[in-house]
């Protein structure tokens, strides 16, 4: 590839930040959902997907994929840029994000021409959404374990059993699927194989699953004799841990190679400084309390350092001792202080953080609250943060396993 | 902090901390830190003649006084290497004093002593008082003027390598306001010294008398500058402890792992058990923010504003980094941890000499909050 001069990605940039000022909507008149796992009703749905394409209409989402599959061909900066003039412009998550981040740079990178041409496009225009089965009720960090199964019945596999978490189960045309399709197996691993699974064939139900804030964004996803074509099998049979474990890379942000855009909305302490304004303490604004300062103050560092780390990352002697180190462990600190910022903004509202969102008195109409109550999806999904401890541990300390 | 911070990492840099590493790695294995201990001086004076051939001590002077014209920035990497082998010695002293006699001397000052103090002479700072307020400006020591020279008097707490030191840099209150003046040690009298007894033991540290001594007053740096040198020496320092600590953070770090993958207990190495093996995450995890805060500091040190925001957040992420570390690392030896023989106790003792010069991470994120809030 030639050298990108500089003009280029500014005048690029130029264009990019105009597009978002002036197509950005930032308030529907309903709230928006801050992740793509707060998806609950049909109105956000539908927004979000018209949002969803009309960004990649523009060419401000895969940018950076292959022209042949549905991308914009360019160099991976321009569409960096566009990203961060979307996070500029504040605008909307993009909604496909299990297509977007797991299965479309998984499907690149491992599929096969064919799945490539039939599932990239409609990743990228949100036509297709994407939703993940994974983990199963009785098996959630034990992904090895999986029960689900799929038999081989002629030309087709036919599925039975149950996952669950499936986010946008309820609006999804696919699933990236892990089951298991050899219960006899020499171990547990080699028993599994990876799909790209129809959603809306016979024999697939997804159920809602009402989340802790009393909202919805999940489903369970059951299969009774659900009959899929033969070549929904992604690699061969018995390779579905090796093809699951990639898609984790992706999930957690080893791997790059994603479409740009972003899932959900970075917390931002200094989103907090307004509301430790607004919030009293003694009579004063919270913010003049020292205790609240310090605890804000540390949030920032640490929110910081993140951001940081995304620059050190590209800078190899600053990595080269363990290099693994901070893709491995972004995923635990993000999602760690996400979940604590929000906690934060909560405690600073005084009496007020017992409000919740529906009441007209509570701060921001609740959004600490119900981002607070959200954030464990993200501490949880995708690995716990006691599963990503132990991944730290034994690849990035080697540490023996637990 | 709408503003996105960064790192960049200069060619010389990445060379710097190429030849620190390996550098440190060979002159200061932990058997040599122990045999250091004990020793009066506490460091090795070939391997300080070392450093200034290697020009180590002239990195962040310019060239017109005989300096090589980089930056503090270039200094992070030596000194983080140092710090992660535990090195002690008055290279960090030096440094800064050549930074302060930049900023706060006067030109003949600049000509007289930076040449010196890069070619190897070593320099101390007395800075500190007994009151230990980590505020610089608040100096209780006092200079009167008598004809053409000063009369000093007060005690100075915390000055590093003073016994070993060719001159001194010391704080001293001239007409109700803080002022600098640099000092032969020569002019000190007997008994002017006394060695403090300080919890980091690679250290030495003393406390100086100043009383009777007498300096010609070509000896105070720019009074006009003085506030502005003290400040800038004030993040100097907390940028190369960030540096110090963070290296210390990385060792002390394998330190602790080593043991947790070959220590075995209930037939299992004790590293396999997550309530030792999660603590020395959120460790790692820790450790791996305050580094990027150090690069961002170094790379933004001059950065009017920014530098000194990206400062405090080092100083105040390194220190809770070496300390959680430093402080888990003995815990985690169990017994082993409990004696002098185990390493922990040297991180330990170094994290908290460390958090209490220039301002422990609480200090640092109150004067942030001041300026970000």
């Amino acid at each position: 590839m030639s050298e990108i001069s500089e003009q280029e990605l500014s005048e690029y940039r130029s264009e990019a930040a105009a597009w978002f000022a002036e197509n950005t909507e930032a308030e529907p008149g309903f709230m928006l959902p801050l992740t793509f796992m707060e998806v609950g009703t049909d109105q956000q749905f539908n927004f979000l997907r018209d949002w969803q394409n009309k960004v990649y209409e523009a060419g401000y989402l895969g940018a950076n994929w292959p022209k042949e599959y549905g991308g914009g061909g360019l160099d991976q900066k321009f569409q960096n840029i566009a990203t961060e003039e979307m996070a500029k412009a504040n605008g909307p998550i993009m909604l496909n994000a299990i297509g977007l981040n797991w299965a479309g740079p998984l499907i690149l990178d491992m599929g096969t021409e064919d799945e490539r041409k039939r599932y990239i496009k409609g990743i990228l225009s949100a036509e297709d959404i994407w939703c993940q089965g994974f983990s199963e009720p009785e098996n959630g960090s034990d992904l090895g374990n999986a029960q689900t199964k799929a038999v081989r019945d002629g030309d087709d596999w036919v599925l039975n059993g149950s996952k669950i978490w499936t986010t946008q189960g309820n609006f999804a045309k696919y699933m990236i699927l892990l089951a298991r399709t050899n219960p006899d197996a020499p171990n547990k691993y080699a028993g599994l194989s990876f799909f790209l699974s129809p959603m809306q064939v016979e024999g697939v139900e997804t159920v809602p699953i009402r989340k802790l804030t009393g909202e919805y964004g999940f489903t369970q996803t059951f299969f009774t004799d659900a009959r899929i074509p033969g070549d929904s099998l992604m690699g061969k049979e018995g390779e579905g841990w090796l093809v699951a474990m990639r898609t984790l890379e992706y999930e957690r942000g080893v791997k790059g190679g994603q479409p740009g855009g972003y899932v959900m909305r970075a917390s931002d302490p200094m989103e907090i400084v307004d509301l430790a304004r607004k919030a009293t303490r003694g009579g004063k604004p919270a913010l003049e309390d020292p205790v609240i300062k310090d605890k804000l103050v540390q949030l920032m560092i640490e929110a910081r350092g993140l951001q940081l780390h995304g620059k050190r990352g590209h800078i190899q002697p600053l990595v080269q001792d363990k290099p693994a180190s901070l893709a491995l462990s972004s995923k635990l600190v993000a999602t760690e202080l996400s979940r604590r910022i929000y906690e934060f903004a909560m405690t600073l509202q005084g009496q007020r953080g017992a409000y919740y969102v529906g009441e007209p008195d509570a701060y921001d109409e609740g959004l600490w609250q119900r981002g607070y109550l959200n954030s464990f999806s993200a501490t949880i999904g995708g690995g716990t943060s006691q599963i990503q401890r132990n991944i730290i541990g034994e690849h990035v300390l080697g540490l023996p396993k637990s | 902090m709408s503003k996105r911070a960064t790192i960049g990492f200069s060619e010389e840099q990445a060379q710097l901390l190429e030849v620190a590493t390996t550098f440190c790695r060979d002159k200061s294995p932990v058997e040599k830190v122990r045999s250091l201990l004990s020793d009066d001086r506490g460091y090795d004076e070939a391997i300080w003649t070392e450093m200034a051939e290697l020009g180590w001590l002239a990195i962040a002077v310019p060239e017109e006084f005989g300096g090589i014209g980089l930056g503090l920035a270039e200094v992070v990497p030596v000194v983080e290497q140092m710090g992660r082998t535990l090195m002690a010695g008055p290279f960090v002293g030096t440094t800064l004093a050549a930074q302060a006699v930049l900023v706060g001397g006067t030109d003949e000052q600049k000509q007289k002593y930076l040449a010196d103090l890069c070619a190897g002479k070593k320099a101390a700072l007395a800075l500190s008082e007994p009151h230990g307020d980590w505020d610089l400006t608040h100096v209780e020591c006092k200079a009167e003027r008598a004809g053409d020279s000063l009369k000093l008097s007060g005690r100075k707490t915390f000055v590093e390598n003073a016994e070993a030191a060719d001159l001194l840099l010391v704080s001293v209150s001239l007409e109700g306001a803080p002022a600098l003046v640099i000092i032969d040690r020569g002019a000190l009298p007997d008994g002017a010294l006394r060695r403090e007894t300080v919890i980091d033991e690679t250290r030495r540290s003393y406390q100086v008398t100043l009383d009777g001594v007498e300096v010609s007053s070509a000896a105070l740096l720019d009074p006009a500058k003085s506030i502005e040198a003290l400040t800038h020496l004030d993040l100097c320092a907390s940028l190369l402890l960030s540096a110090e600590m963070c290296g210390g953070a990385a060792s002390c770090i394998d330190y602790t792992v080593d043991y947790l993958q070959t220590r075995k207990q209930f037939g299992k190495k004790i590293g396999s058990y997550q309530a030792l093996k999660h603590p020395i995450v959120d460790a790692h995890v820790g450790y791996e923010q305050a580094r990027s805060h150090l690069y961002c500091a170094a790379f933004n040190f001059t950065q009017q504003g920014e530098g000194e925001v990206a400062t405090r957040m080092a100083k105040s992420q390194a220190g809770d980094a070496l300390s959680y570390a430093a402080d888990r690392a003995i815990q985690f030896h169990g017994g082993f941890g409990f004696t002098y023989d185990c390493d922990a106790q040297l991180y330990r003792r170094r994290s908290l000499w460390c958090e209490n010069q220039h301002g422990d991470a609480a200090y640092h994120r109150s004067k942030l909050a001041g300026l970000l809030l």
